[in-house]
């Protein structure tokens, strides 16, 4: 039997006064297995931690059970010492006396008799704990991140620097994200591709980064530290290479279909480059609209480019890469305006979502930055912008705010007032959020300054009539009804997670929230990880946020990683579930009910598995288990029994 | 008079939420009946069916289990396990002919040391006016 030792401590007053500890010395000293006990005065001073060094040495003691305040406060402390007479910190309990009894009871004789029992289950549960070295994995110091809009880029700018080797995936084939359509950024209305397009240039000359552009995650395998990821490259048909951006090409192209970079407003031929300042920088044919791919059809652009850079008979590629950390940044989508009946469900030319008014005030727009509208090119004089169009109406559309919809609605506005001087913008709110910094500042000046109309109220119900568009809503400040004859109408749609989020987030095995958000390990203190050790979270893709704040979470996320990359191995707790595979009937109750994929069927020897990289000690396991045979290393079900007797046998 | 009858209360608490929760109700100095001991687990999912049932058998007239609040699981989905095999528990306790009761399965955050408090006396008057677990007196179990 293990030969423990127990020290119980006074803590001053704090459980001397109402625990009498000399009686319980006494009444403990015969207990099984106890071979020697004492009371101190401050069992976490030096002399205390000494006197625990000097008995273990002078009683050759195999454990060690200190009865003093809540173990979060110093079961680190204790454990050290024994760690320094070469006992298993895992051979270490602590009794709760303080926290969870003396300052809690006022009744000395109840508080000894319950301080009696904690330091009684201390010792039964320390009997059977087993001696525990910390779980070592090696690490791959590479960092695959997903997502090239600014806050992906961030972040793989950010691991770079620091020195580590990152993969960078994007699906479309230029990386940019939505920042790289905006005209210009609140509250400073500084030009968005002047910000964007040097990190962009920086991701593709980064010595350290690795661009995987039109490429999608296929799979990923193995375990925090050492995953194996499948990244699957569509081709471009084009040889970057070769491309020397002449677009020659384009100009024979006989197929045109809507431009995905201006929102449908402009049209592009299938053989294209996405924008002009696209990295890499090369064209790429549309598999789906292209002709080319029956030769008999057409080869019209084959036949124009002189390099000879075209090639259809490229094939995708899939390429294996070991990583050991994941970035997602996957981003958002608008909330499509198809969802909107009482707008028109996107039908009428002149009823624009955000992007597309973005795309309309860009230089590199449609109109060249010129403010015309999309049905007949004139120039609108009248424009109502209609906020939380879809948003905050838990009833029939997103329950949420999507946090840039005010900010952004007012710089339109703003922006569209110093195109058009003569127009009138009208702005339809339920509240005006502008808790960013300098955003109020923003709205201020703007409503002083731009002649901003502000209605309060929702809009019920948008209609064309000629040339015009008539806008039903309600001002809830004065009660009134109100008509607006518009020419122009501009929808600030709300946030949601990008197309597919949901396909990866099966592949990658994370969470996501009720509106399809990434989950963060901890909503203020862990905001950056996701509870799965290893996958880190960035920007739009864990909710709606701005520029600001998207590359704030990037650079966080960035720094999580760089704090992981500058181990050479990583730890984990030894308390881990284990299998006892003569018991395991191999049902697979707990494979389906680990949160961390932990478990596994082996389907050969036909018993249930634990990977203890993966496993973080909850016991979801060990309570389905029908047959008992899993079990918690040191705190198994004869342990809890056995502390679950010391109170009912009382 | 009759002597009052001091219950053996057993309390599961998860590590995360509500053993801390615990800890700040000592550290508040607030006042809690001392007939519920603790017994801390990582996660309230670890409070298998058969430690529950056990622990009735044994002797005890009360069980608490307190975890982390919906959506707070620090293991992420551990309290709906909880919640779950608990409205289980219940029915099968019945069949025992022990009150069900006599189980209570409480939310309790890191921040709620008060709630904490209440949760632990008002459960214990409970058990107090339950009366003795009437498995010690059942000769068929």
């Amino acid at each position: 039997m293990k030969r423990i030792g127990v020290f119980i401590c006074h803590c001053g007053i704090n459980i001397k006064g109402t625990v009498d500890v000399e009686k319980i010395t006494e009444e403990i000293a015969d207990y099984p297995g106890v071979a020697y006990i004492e009371n101190y005065i401050f069992m976490c001073s030096e002399p205390g931690q000494k006197l625990i060094r000097d008995v273990i040495i002078e009683h050759k003691l195999d454990g060690v059970v200190v009865a003093a305040c809540s173990p979060t406060l110093h079961e680190t402390t204790f454990q050290d010492a024994l760690e320094e007479m070469n006992i298993n910190r895992h051979q270490l309990e602590v009794a709760n006396i303080r926290e969870q009894c003396s300052w809690v009871h006022t009744d000395i004789e109840e508080s000894t008799r319950k301080a009696n029992l904690i330091i009684k289950t201390a010792i039964e549960k320390l009997k059977l704990n087993e001696s525990l070295t910390p779980i070592f994995a090696p690490l791959t110091k590479r960092t695959l991140v997903i997502g090239g809009g600014i806050a992906g880029i961030q972040a793989a700018l950010d691991i770079a620097d620091g020195g580590y080797e990152v993969l960078l995936v994007e699906r479309n084939p230029s990386i940019g994200g939505h920042m790289i359509q905006l005209s210009e950024t609140f509250p400073t209305l500084d030009c968005s591709q002047c910000i964007m397009t040097p990190k962009m240039v920086a991701i593709n000359k980064h010595k350290n980064i690795k661009l995987y552009a039109n490429s999608e995650i296929e799979s990923i395998e193995g375990f925090f530290g050492n995953f194996k990821v499948r990244i699957k490259r569509k081709p471009l048909y084009v040889d970057p290479d070769k491309c020397t951006l002449c677009d020659d090409c384009t100009a024979v192209c006989p197929v045109v279909v809507p431009s995905e970079y201006d929102e449908g407003l402009t049209w592009r031929k299938a053989i294209y480059i996405p924008f002009p300042q696209s990295i890499p920088a090369t064209f790429t044919i549309d598999t789906e609209n292209c002709l080319g791919f029956n030769p008999i059809a057409c080869t019209k652009c084959q036949d124009a480019c002189e390099p000879d850079a075209i090639n259809y008979d490229m094939k995708p590629e899939t390429f294996e890469e070991e990583i050991g950390a994941v970035i997602v940044a996957t981003g958002f989508d608008l909330n499509p305006v198809e969802n909107m009946a009482e707008y028109g469900y996107g039908k009428y030319p002149d009823v624009l979502n955000g992007l597309q008014f973005e795309r309309i005030l860009s230089a590199t727009g449609p109109t060249g930055g010129e403010m015309f509208r999309p049905s007949d090119g004139k120039v609108p004089k009248e424009v109502v912008f209609i906020q939380c169009s879809g948003s905050r109406d838990p009833e029939r559309h997103l329950p949420y705010c999507s946090r840039i919809c005010c900010m952004y609605t007012l710089k339109h506005a703003k922006l569209y007032k110093h195109k058009v001087h003569d127009g009138q913008p009208y702005i339809f709110y339920i509240d005006i959020r502008s808790g960013g910094k300098r955003y109020e500042e923003f709205v201020q000046q703007a409503v002083s300054e731009d002649g901003i109309v502000y209605i309060r109220g929702k809009v019920s119900r948008v209609y064309r009539e000629g040339e015009k568009m008539i806008v039903h809503g309600m001002d809830t400040l004065t009660g009134k009804k109100i008509e607006i004859e518009a020419d122009m109408v501009v929808l600030a749609m709300g946030i949601i997670p990008s197309a597919d989020t949901d396909k990866l987030v099966n592949i990658l095995r994370l969470n996501t929230d009720e509106n399809g958000f990434l989950v963060e390990a901890h909503p203020k203190l862990r905001p950056v990880e996701s509870i799965q050790s290893g996958f880190y979270l960035a920007g739009t893709a864990q909710g709606p946020k701005d520029i600001p704040d998207a590359v704030s979470q990037a650079s966080g996320a960035a720094a999580k990683v760089l704090a992981l990359m500058s181990n050479d191995e990583i730890s984990h707790s030894p308390i881990v579930a284990i299998v006892n595979e003569d018991l395991c009937s191999g049902c697979g109750i707990c494979v389906d009910t680990c949160p961390y994929g932990a478990r596994e069927l082996d389907i050969i020897e036909k018993i249930a598995t634990v990977n203890d990289v993966l496993c973080e000690g909850c016991g979801a396991c060990i309570s389905v288990c029908p047959a008992s045979a899993a079990q918690q290393k040191n705190l198994t079900d004869e342990q809890i029994f056995n502390m679950i007797r010391i109170y009912t046998n009382a | 008079m009759k002597e009052q009858f001091t219950p053996k209360i057993v309390g599961f608490l998860c590590n995360w939420c509500s053993y801390a929760g615990a800890d700040l109700a000592g550290s508040a100095k607030l006042e809690i009946l001392p007939s519920l001991t603790v017994i801390r687990v990582m996660c309230s999912s670890r409070i298998d069916s058969n430690l529950v049932l056990t622990t009735l058998l044994l002797g005890a007239d009360g069980i608490l289990i307190a975890g982390c609040h919906p959506g707070d699981c620090h293991y992420e989905k551990g309290n709906y396990y909880a919640r779950r095999r608990f409205a289980l528990l219940r029915k099968v306790v019945e069949t025992l002919k022990i009150d069900p009761e006599r189980l209570q399965l409480s939310w309790v955050s890191a921040s709620e040391g008060k709630r904490y408090a209440e949760v632990v006396n008002q459960f214990t008057d409970k058990i107090r006016k339950l009366g003795p677990n009437p498995i010690q007196t059942n000769p068929y179990l």
